[in-house]
């Protein structure tokens, strides 16, 4: 259709996304001179603050790069340390980390599906709002968000910012009572997530479709891949983790100053759409019933449906956190493996030179840690690849399709649109440590 | 529910971030469904990390989280302060800087040319400053994360216009009554000896040791922490490198800067 049309749109901070983000759009006479997706945080510069650390503290700094998702960046920060160490880390050690990691997508998604991105679908600017309109589904949702906190506080002292997830294991492990609390505060939960699968099943979106390629872990075992495995596509490729640089291409566009990536097209996605499509047949059986139910199927190629994937996860993560609180249970943990080592003052863990990634699936897709250390265990250099960084390109190339699909709506109905789809990637632009565009135009 | 009559007296409070990882704003969220007895008491106004709404005219509350790291962000901190009748400095990274202040012990240029290569001057950035090195704070509350029950003590004290005092007695208080083994007994160094409570020694309960996240105590104990530097034979240097990880600002209130 052609439209003769003139629009600029300029959203500055865009609103309930963790961090600073504009979209900035300029359509002149029908035709798109501008559409992207700016990432405004002050740049903290973490990579450089790392140099000289221990690759002891590494844990602890990253983890403060994000908010929500510290407990991921802990995880890569932490396989990236032992990886740089030459540690292995136990078969228990490995199952307290998929729990974490379980936590933090219940968490992070409940998050952002209830208070994020479920008052656009409601028509609301908040949920402020919605303590009055829909009262109860406010309550359900801080109930279920606080009991995730509760179940990480048990697990590993608190979920903003782990305490006893660090290089070589845990500081602490859970007792009996820690164990059966979990359990308590997850099958108390079984009410509210029945009815956030009835709340899912009403929820509308926008019909729009770009056929991507979409980026995540893969492996050979049975295990929906959020820790282990390797890096997988849509489109058949497949690299070590420790070639990770391989599958994310950064690249300078002329137009700005940012870090793009890409793999095998222009753009690629990663977040749960990514791994809905890579690993449905993975998936915990409760969770393929769900998205039988909803009619959700792999390959999906509408983002605005990286919300509904989220439901999905939550769905997969409740019951396999379930699964492991229950092993763990019956077959007992091994408290020697508790560990002391703060910044290894007394050795307790070999050091010597290397260079370990990281890469593990955190709720908004996956994230990479990079470390180079030397003989002393400091970090000489350090990079990290963040999941919005890796979205920001994809972002860009939907809204090219999408808005002359949209074109003939008017100016608000089209910022709303875009914000959705903004919103429904789930940014996390503290985390966008390593990406930064200050091109502005008005 | 009568808000909307409310609303007229309820206190304006909003929140506002600067260079941090929004955590602490996210333990407000984690505060559950007593989150909502207080919003009963109060009226948020803006919270951007969850809210679409805007308010144009004065804060009761402004609560600050994050540093402030450049040009832009220090115009933007001035501003909210004019139109605040109280300011609350949320947080490590407001109230000292936090572990955004370690990028000070670098010179700027270099760190900047680090992460992003030779378009390094695309990218404004200044040294790293706690708020209250910027404009005048009214509370402080200290950690990294935030200690919830804190934030509720600040926030009654701050809506009455009562004072709030921060325990300036080291985590080793706390350490001891939650009857910890001590970390340096553990054979590792920790930085409780020298930090400020009210945290309940968080890290220490959980085995991991503490890492001076709320910043020095007024008057530590000098002697006492150099019998500990010496029985324990730890250089003072490895002490000194572990304290900035969160207090490298502190330079700024030695050298008197605002």
């Amino acid at each position: 259709m052609a439209v003769n049309k003139d629009l600029d749109i300029k959203v500055e901070y865009v609103t309930r996304v963790e961090g600073h983000g504009n979209i900035v759009v300029n359509v002149k006479n029908g035709k798109i001179e501008k559409s992207e997706f700016h990432v405004v945080e002050s740049p903290r510069l973490f990579e450089g603050m790392l140099r000289g650390r221990s690759v002891f503290e590494a844990q602890h700094i990253t983890s403060r790069i994000c908010g929500i998702c510290s407990c991921g960046h802990s995880l890569a920060s932490i396989e990236a340390a032992e990886d740089a160490l030459g540690v292995t880390p136990s078969a228990q050690t490995i199952k307290l980390r998929k729990l974490l990691l379980d936590y933090e997508f219940l968490d992070s998604h409940i998050l952002h599906v209830y208070l994020l991105a479920a008052p656009d679908i409601l028509g609301v600017p908040s949920f402020v709002p919605l303590i009055k309109t829909h009262n109860a589904v406010v309550r359900r949702a801080l109930r279920m968000k606080k009991a995730c906190n509760d179940v990480c506080d048990i697990l590993v002292g608190r979920h903003v910012h782990p305490i006893s997830a660090i290089a070589g294991g845990f500081t602490k492990l859970p007792r009996p009572k820690d164990l059966d609390a979990q359990i308590k505060l997850l099958e108390d939960l079984g009410e509210d997530m029945a009815e956030t699968l009835k709340l899912a099943a009403t929820l509308k979106f926008p019909d729009f479709h770009r056929e991507t390629e979409y980026v995540a872990l893969v492996s050979d075992d049975g295990d929906y891949p959020l820790l282990t495995g390797e890096i997988g596509s849509t489109d058949g490729k497949r690299f070590k983790k420790k070639d990770y640089r391989k599958a994310t291409n950064e690249f300078v566009d002329p137009r700005s100053s940012a870090k793009f990536t890409k793999l095998s097209r222009e753009s690629y996605f990663v977040g749960a759409l990514a791994r809905f499509n890579l690993n449905y047949d993975k998936l915990h059986p409760e969770a393929k019933k769900v998205a039988v139910a909803l009619g959700f199927k792999p390959v999906c190629h509408n983002p605005y449906l990286n919300t509904v994937a989220q439901v999905i996860e939550i769905v997969h993560c409740y019951h396999h956190a379930l699964e492991i609180l229950r092993d763990l249970k019956k077959n007992g943990v091994d408290y020697s493996q508790e560990l002391v080592v703060g910044v290894n003052e007394k050795g307790a863990i070999p050091v010597r030179a290397g260079d370990g990634v990281g890469a593990v699936e955190v709720p908004r897709g996956i994230l990479f840690h990079n470390y180079e250390t030397d003989a002393k265990g400091l970090i000489k250099q350090a990079n990290c690849i963040i999941p919005t960084n890796q979205n920001i390109n994809n972002i860009e190339h939907d809204f090219a399709k999408l808005l002359p699909e949209i074109i003939t709506r008017s100016k608000e109905e089209i910022t709303l649109a875009l914000e959705m789809l903004v919103r429904a990637y789930d940014p996390c632009i503290s985390c966008s440590t390593h990406y930064l565009n200050v091109t502005f135009v008005d | 529910m009568t808000n909307a009559s409310k609303t007229a007296t309820k206190p304006k409070v909003a929140f506002f971030d600067f260079a941090c990882c929004e955590g602490c704003q996210l333990q407000v969220a984690n505060l559950g469904e007593s989150l909502l007895d207080i919003l009963g008491a109060i009226d948020v106004v803006e919270f951007r990390e969850v809210m679409s709404e805007k308010w144009d005219k004065d804060y009761d509350v402004a609560i600050i989280e994050g540093s402030i790291t450049d040009h832009h962000a220090e115009e933007r901190i001035k501003k909210i302060r004019a139109r605040s009748r109280v300011l609350i400095a949320y947080g490590a990274c407001a109230c000292i800087g936090g572990v955004n202040g370690m990028k000070n012990s670098f010179e700027l240029d270099e760190i900047r040319r680090c992460v992003y290569g030779k378009d390094f001057k695309l990218f404004d950035s200044v040294k790293t400053r706690p708020v209250h090195q910027v404009v005048k704070v009214d509370y402080f509350v200290n950690g990294c994360p935030i200690y919830p029950p804190e934030l509720v003590e600040v926030l009654k004290c701050a809506l009455r216009g009562l004072p709030y005092t921060v325990p300036d007695n080291p985590v080793c208080v706390e350490c001891k009554l939650n009857e910890n083994v001590c970390m340096y007994d553990r054979g590792v160094s920790c930085l409780g000896p020298w930090t400020k409570a009210g945290c309940n020694s968080w890290c220490v309960n959980n085995g991991n040791i503490c890492y001076g996240c709320r910043g020095e105590v007024k008057n530590p104990a000098k002697n006492a922490a150099s019998d500990v530097i010496g029985k324990y034979k730890l250089s003072a240097g490895l002490i000194k490198n572990k304290f900035e990880m969160y207090n490298k600002c502190k330079e700024g209130d030695i050298n008197g800067g605002k």
